[in-house]
């Protein structure tokens, strides 16, 4: 089957995103195949390198861009959201005159149309949230 | 996802897609950014409809006031949807009457379903976003 997974939730303070990696990993594991996972509301904030959590806990945000980089996952992160949040990849950056940017490897910013195409091309789109 | 509720469009798949507003409008950001995606939706040529449930009734009630709270009054958007051909609005009986609201109270039109109705109407979705 192929997914949609959508996280809505922040990364720790929130279960949505471990939940949903959770998710992620055992259906790919079952050989089903996720079309992309997008990142919204608060979820956009599970895109940021700057996280560094206590060490003798998961990484919620490399965990992500492993996965990603392991099976070729699109990590999308809504823009609007972001900007809002200041989560912004080079390019948002240079474009809204910041001085930096602090999006992870595997995470890509783009728009809610990237959420509502998963709606139409996966067989199930599964939401993770409160 | 069922086969039979996909049609094909001259765009392609047409899906039921069903916008779940379950969130007081002020407080937290969900209904604002629901919000954001219904209208994006809009663009892409589905079978939208919204539904408003539990705290979520609130978000379409007549009079809102923000100044109070230094944030924009979103609600007069909900009224522009029909120019988005978004018109199937749907609201919970229960959610109204636990609320003391009714039909009057709100700034758009909609078609009121008591729990069984709004149960059926999910299942008939293709796709459910719960906000």
């Amino acid at each position: 089957m192929k997914f949609g997974i959508m996280v809505n939730e922040g990364p720790y303070q929130h279960q949505a995103s471990d939940t949903a990696y959770q998710f992620a990993k055992a259906a790919l594991a079952k050989g089903h195949e996720i079309f992309r996972v997008f990142f919204y509301h608060d979820g956009v904030n599970n895109a940021t390198r700057l996280t560094i959590p206590p060490q003798d806990d998961r990484h919620i945000v490399n965990r992500w861009s492993e996965l990603a980089q392991e099976h070729n996952l699109d990590l999308v992160v809504c823009v609007a959201a972001a900007q809002r949040r200041g989560l912004l990849d080079e390019n948002e950056a240079s474009r809204n005159g910041k001085d930096a940017n602090n999006i992870a490897p595997g995470f890509r910013i783009s728009g809610l149309g990237q959420l509502v195409e998963a709606g139409i091309q996966a067989d199930r789109l599964v939401v993770f949230g409160d | 996802m069922t086969e039979e509720h996909e049609m094909e469009g001259e765009g392609g798949v047409i899906k039921k897609f069903m916008f779940v507003n379950r969130k007081a409008p002020y407080g937290t950001i969900y209904a604002l950014e629901s919000l954001e995606v219904v209208l994006i939706s809009a663009a892409f040529d589905q079978d939208v409809s919204l539904m408003f449930l539990d705290d979520g009734v609130y978000e379409i009630v007549k009079g809102q006031d923000t100044k109070g709270i230094e944030v924009k009054n979103f609600s007069p958007t909900y009224r522009a949807l029909e120019m988005y051909d978004i018109e199937k609005l749907f609201v919970s009986k229960e959610s109204l009457e636990e609320r003391s609201l009714t039909e009057d109270d709100l700034l758009v039109d909609v078609e009121v379903l008591d729990h069984t109705q709004v149960a059926e109407l999910m299942a008939a979705q293709d796709v459910v976003l719960s906000f």
